[in-house]
């Protein structure tokens, strides 16, 4: 395991997720109890206007903070604020980024987003790491 | 008018961060993290114990604000901040409240833009703060006529 406490000014933390698939947000309607059909049934999100069921914001975000997760040894998130800037359909890859933008004594401040396969945020905000 | 609702809060809930429900909550995300899911894990880890992920709050429960209605469908989700003062223990009890922070409206091109700022809050059980987590929520005029609000 690498260490954050020696991370400097500029560089990020990476991932890529496999593509988006019904049963991840399936799973995710039922573990969170955010049931609302636009992210599991294909008649409600048309109903409502949509190309076809898009991912839960609250699924995206909770993804993005998994890159930190390895660190809880080195600290913890104080605070994690996010605007969901885009929609995330049904195989969609998502990148999950987190650059090192500032530090301040014990705080860590990253710049973290997904960005879908055609290179467009799809959520975008900040993250603070307390090392402790 | 949500104006009227704003600094109404509700009645605290007890809830607990119970096991199972934080395994199947880290699985959603993709976070199966040892330091979530495994014992041993969380026994030799400087908590003592296993964590819940930080967008967790999600799942509990909050208690209602008396008169708020709000639609079913139509919401769409702005944004999401949370502070934590440290992270949520397993096992633990958490006393959970919501207060509606804020109401304001913007010209949209689909019309005028509801915005509802609504924070929770989750205490341990003497009372001291452990997170916070703040939603805002876009109410679109057509939701909004919909519902003679």
């Amino acid at each position: 395991m690498t260490v954050l406490k020696e991370i400097s000014i500029g560089e990020s933390l990476e991932t890529i997720l496999k593509p988006v698939s019904r049963m991840d947000l399936i799973k995710y309607s039922g573990s969170s109890g955010d049931f609302n059909p636009i992210h599991t049934i294909d008649e409600e999100a048309k109903k409502a206007g949509l190309p076809g069921i898009i991912a839960h914001g609250m699924w995206t975000m909770g993804n993005l903070s998994k890159l930190f997760t390895p660190y809880y040894e080195d600290g913890y998130i104080t605070d994690y604020n996010i605007r969901f800037s885009g929609m995330v359909f049904l195989n969609d890859v998502l990148t999950l980024k987190a650059e090192l933008v500032e530090k301040i004594d014990q705080s860590l401040l990253f710049d973290v987003k997904a960005v879908n396969q055609h290179e467009k945020d799809v959520v975008k905000g900040k993250i603070k790491f307390e090392l402790c | 008018m949500y104006t009227d609702y704003i600094g109404l809060t509700s009645t605290k809930v007890k809830n607990v961060v119970e096991r199972e429900l934080v395994r199947r909550f880290a699985d959603s995300i993709g976070d199966n993290h040892p330091i979530y899911i495994d014992e041993e894990t969380g026994k030799q880890s400087r908590f003592g114990t296993n964590i819940a992920p930080p967008t967790f709050p999600r799942v509990l429960r909050s208690g209602t604000i008396d008169g708020l209605k709000l639609p079913l469908n139509g919401l769409i989700h702005g944004e999401q901040i949370y502070h934590y003062e440290r992270p949520l223990l397993i096992g633990e009890e958490v006393y959970c409240y919501s207060k509606i922070e804020d109401y304001y409206e913007k010209e949209g091109s689909t019309g005028k833009m509801g915005f509802l700022k609504m924070r929770r809050y989750g205490e341990d059980s003497n009372g001291h703060l452990i997170f916070t987590e703040e939603s805002i929520t876009i109410i679109t005029e057509t939701v909004r006529r919909s519902l003679n609000v």
